[in-house]
C-alpha cells in the first residue's frame, strides 16, 4: 500500500524535475504572470541575452499602476506610470507573451483574471512576482509570490529551486453563521494562527464550511495565506471547481476536458496523510471580523473594543501595542462601532469579485454614503456582469463612486488612488500594514457587506443589524 | 553577486516584530529601474515624518547604528509583499545579514538573490542579543557562515540551521540562472513527458 498523500505532496511530487545534493527540488512552473513590476526580471535577461523559455506559459497583465478612472493614456495619475505601462507592453511584445492591456475586457486584477480567464487550474503550480498569488490555490493549484530574480529565472527557465516546505492544515468545524463572510473567516484564522503562524508551511484548508464555500469564496480565503506567513494556501479541488472552470476560455475542452477531469479528481488529499501542524476551528462561533491595528493578525469581531495597552504585562508587547494605537489615533477600550471612518475601498485581489460587489450592493441598496466610498471591480468582465445587474446604478444612487476601469488601487495606492494621511478607511483589501494605503493611512480591513455598511453610517459597523433591519 | 563568508560588523536593534516589507520599502518608491540607489528610501517612513524631518528614536538616527551591517529584528521580519526592492534597498544601504527569531517567507527567500545573509535564531538569544547591543558603546558581532556561527565578543552565541543549497550558494556567490542551465537535459526530459501526460496545460 502506498503512504497516503496530501493534495501538496501529490503536486510537488509530479513537478519534480529533479532533486540536488542539497536537497532541494527543481519545480516545473506550470503558469506565470507578469505585472508592471516585472521590469527588473525584464531587464534582467536582458543583461544575459535570454529569451523566455517558453511565452505560452507567461501572461502579461497591467493592474498595479493602471488608473481606475478610466481606461485611456491621459487616465493615468502620472506620466511615469504609463511610462511603466508601457514598458510591460513592449517587453511582453518582444518576448512574445500574452498581454491583457487597456480597454481589454479580460484585463483586471491578475489573481482575479487568472482564474477567471481558466488559465489558473488545479493540478498546476502558479507564480507571480506578488505575495497574493496564493489566491489561485483556492482551484487546487500550488500558488505563491515570488521576488524579481526568481520571476527572471521563472522566464529564462520555466523552473524554480525550492525546498520542500512544510505542511499545515487548517479545519473549519461545523456550519457558517448568517451575515458572516469568506473575509471573517480568513480573518478568523490569521487571529487563531496569527501573523507568522503559517511561516515556512502551505495551508490545505478543509473542512465542511470550507467544502460549502464558492470558488469566489474560496479565492478569498486562499488570497490572504500570506497574511498568515504561510506562501501558500490550498483547497482541494471538488464539483463545485470542476463546475466553476468548465467552459472558461483557457479551460481544456472535450476529450482533454474529461482527461484533466480524471486527473484533478486524484488531487485531494488522501485519508490518513500526515501533516506537520494541524488547527481545528470551530467555524459557529466565527462572527463579522474588523482590524484595529497594523497587522493582519490585529483582527476582532465588530462587538469588540480596542485593546488596552496597559492589560498587557510584556513589556515589549505593551510597547508595540501603545504603538499601533498611536499609529492608527485608536483610544484603549473604544468601541469598535464608535470608530468613525473617512474613507471606504471596496476591491483588490481578495474582494473584488462578483459575489463581493452583490453583497456590498446589498447593504448599499437603498442607502446614502455619508463618506468618500469607492468601488473598484477585479476585471473588465465583472464590471460588464455587475453593470448588466444593475449594481453599478445601486452604487451609483447610494453615492458610492463606481469605477469604471479594473486593477489593484487603493489596496496598496501606486496608481494614485490614495488615502490622505491619518484618515481612516474601511477596505475589504488585504493589508492594514502602517502607510499600505499612502503615507500615514489608517485601515481597517473587512469583508465587503461591512465596508458597505460603515460607507452608509459613517462608522465601523456590525453588518447585522443593518441587514436585519 | 558578492560571496558571503564571515562578516564582522556593526550590528542594530530593532525591537518590534512585524517589520513588513511596505516599512522596508514604502510601494512609492518600486517603480524606480535597479541602477537608482535604493538605499536612499530604507525604512522612509519609520526613519522621517511627514515634513522630511530624522524620528531621533529609530535606531538608523542614532549615531552608534549608523553604520550599522547587521540588523537584529524581531518576529517575521520582511513579512508582506514579494517585492524584491526591500532586500535592494537594503543591500543598498550596506546592510550584509539580518537575524531574527523569524522571516517573511519570500522576503528570506528574496535575500539569497541578493547577498544578504538571513539568520534565524530563537527569540530569547534576538532579545539577549538586542540588549547587548543597545549596552555596548561598540555593538559589533560576527556572523560565520562557514561554522554558521554568531559571535559576541569573542565567544560563540550560537549556531543557526541553513539549507545547504541556500549556504553554498552565499559561500559561493553562486548565479542561479547558470546554475540551473547545468540541468537542462533533465528539464527538457521532464517537459517531453509531463507534457505528453498533462494535454491540457
Amino acid at each position: 500500500m502506498t503512504k497516503p498523500k496530501t493534495l501538496l505532496d501529490k503536486i510537488w511530487e509530479r513537478h519534480e524535475i529533479t532533486i540536488n545534493p542539497a536537497g532541494q527540488s527543481l519545480l516545473f512552473i506550470d503558469r506565470h504572470f507578469c505585472h508592471e513590476l516585472s521590469f527588473h526580471a525584464f531587464n534582467m535577461l536582458e543583461k544575459r541575452k535570454i529569451r523566455v523559455r517558453h511565452p505560452s506559459r507567461t501572461i502579461a497583465v497591467a493592474d498595479h499602476y493602471t488608473p481606475t478612472t478610466g481606461e485611456k493614456a491621459s487616465d493615468f495619475k502620472s506620466s511615469d506610470r504609463f511610462e511603466l505601462y508601457n514598458t510591460l507592453k513592449k517587453n511582453a511584445l518582444n518576448h512574445d507573451l500574452d498581454f491583457l492591456g487597456l480597454g481589454d475586457q479580460r484585463r483586471g486584477i491578475i489573481h482575479v483574471i487568472g482564474p477567471e480567464q481558466g488559465f489558473s487550474l488545479p493540478g498546476t503550480i502558479i507564480v507571480c512576482g506578488d505575495s497574493h498569488t496564493a489566491t489561485h490555490g483556492a482551484l487546487g493549484a500550488l500558488a505563491f509570490g515570488i521576488g524579481a530574480s526568481d520571476v527572471s529565472h521563472v522566464l529564462a527557465t520555466q523552473t524554480l529551486w525550492q525546498p520542500k516546505p512544510k505542511k499545515m492544515r487548517v479545519i473549519l468545524k461545523g456550519s457558517r453563521p448568517p451575515y458572516v463572510s469568506a473575509k471573517d473567516i480568513i480573518l478568523s484564522i490569521i487571529c487563531h494562527i496569527g501573523a507568522a503562524g503559517g511561516t515556512g508551511h502551505v495551508i490545505e484548508y478543509a473542512g465542511p464550511i470550507i467544502s460549502s464555500l464558492s470558488i469566489e469564496e474560496r479565492l478569498t480565503v486562499c488570497n490572504m495565506s500570506i497574511e498568515a506567513g504561510a506562501r501558500a494556501g490550498m483547497i482541494a479541488p471538488d464539483e463545485t471547481t470542476y463546475n466553476w472552470i468548465q467552459g472558461r476560455p483557457h479551460a481544456p475542452k472535450n476529450d482533454t476536458w474529461r482527461e484533466a477531469l480524471i486527473a484533478w479528481t486524484q488531487l485531494g488529499t488522501d485519508e490518513g496523510a500526515v501533516f506537520d501542524k494541524e488547527h481545528e476551528i470551530d467555524g459557529q462561533l466565527i462572527t463579522p471580523m474588523v482590524t484595529w491595528g497594523t497587522s493582519p493578525e490585529d483582527a476582532l469581531p465588530i462587538t469588540g473594543h480596542v485593546p488596552d495597552p496597559l492589560k498587557e504585562t510584556n513589556i515589549d508587547k505593551r510597547a508595540n501595542l501603545e504603538r499601533k494605537l498611536d499609529y492608527m489615533g485608536l483610544k484603549p477600550g473604544t468601541s469598535l462601532e464608535d470608530i468613525t471612518v473617512d474613507n471606504v475601498f471596496i476591491g483588490s485581489c481578495t474582494n473584488s469579485r462578483i459575489e463581493d460587489l452583490r453583497e456590498a450592493a446589498a447593504v448599499a441598496k437603498g442607502r446614502a454614503a455619508c463618506v468618500r466610498a469607492i468601488v473598484v471591480p477585479g476585471s473588465g468582465l465583472i464590471k460588464k456582469q455587475a453593470e448588466n445587474e444593475g449594481l453599478d446604478r445601486i452604487f451609483i444612487e447610494a453615492g458610492f463612486d463606481w469605477r469604471p476601469a479594473a486593477g489593484c488601487s487603493m489596496c496598496v495606492g501606486v496608481n494614485g488612488d490614495l488615502v490622505s494621511p491619518r484618515q481612516r478607511c474601511v477596505s475589504t483589501s488585504n493589508r492594514n500594514f502602517r502607510g499600505r494605503q499612502g503615507p500615514d493611512a489608517r485601515t481597517h480591513l473587512t469583508g465587503p457587506a461591512m465596508a458597505a455598511a460603515a460607507a452608509v453610517t459613517g462608522k465601523l459597523t456590525d453588518v447585522r443589524s443593518l441587514r436585519r433591519n | 553577486m558578492i560571496p558571503f563568508k564571515i562578516l564582522k560588523a556593526l550590528a542594530a536593534p530593532i525591537n518590534q516584530d512585524n517589520i513588513d516589507t511596505d516599512q522596508i520599502l514604502p510601494a512609492r518608491f518600486l517603480m524606480m529601474p535597479r541602477d537608482q540607489r535604493y538605499g536612499t528610501y530604507l525604512f522612509r517612513d519609520l526613519r522621517q515624518d511627514n515634513n522630511g524631518l530624522k524620528i531621533p528614536d529609530f535606531f538608523l538616527n542614532q549615531k552608534k547604528f549608523a553604520e550599522a551591517q547587521i540588523i537584529v529584528a524581531g518576529r517575521n521580519f520582511g513579512c508582506g509583499s514579494s517585492r524584491e526592492g526591500a532586500v535592494f534597498t537594503l543591500v543598498d544601504s550596506g546592510f550584509r545579514s539580518v537575524i531574527a527569531p523569524s522571516f517573511g517567507d519570500i522576503f528570506y527567500n528574496n535575500s539569497f538573490n541578493n547577498g544578504l545573509l538571513p539568520v534565524v535564531l530563537p527569540e530569547t538569544l534576538v532579545k539577549k542579543l538586542q540588549q547587548f547591543l543597545i549596552n555596548e558603546a561598540t555593538p559589533e558581532i560576527t556572523i560565520d557562515l562557514e561554522t554558521q556561527q554568531v559571535f559576541c565578543e569573542a565567544t560563540s552565541l550560537a549556531k543557526f540551521d541553513i539549507d545547504p543549497h541556500r549556504r553554498e550558494r552565499l559561500l559561493k556567490g553562486l548565479d542561479m540562472i547558470d546554475y540551473t542551465q547545468q540541468f537542462r537535459e533533465a528539464i527538457n526530459r521532464y517537459e517531453n513527458d509531463y507534457l505528453a501526460d498533462k494535454k491540457w496545460l
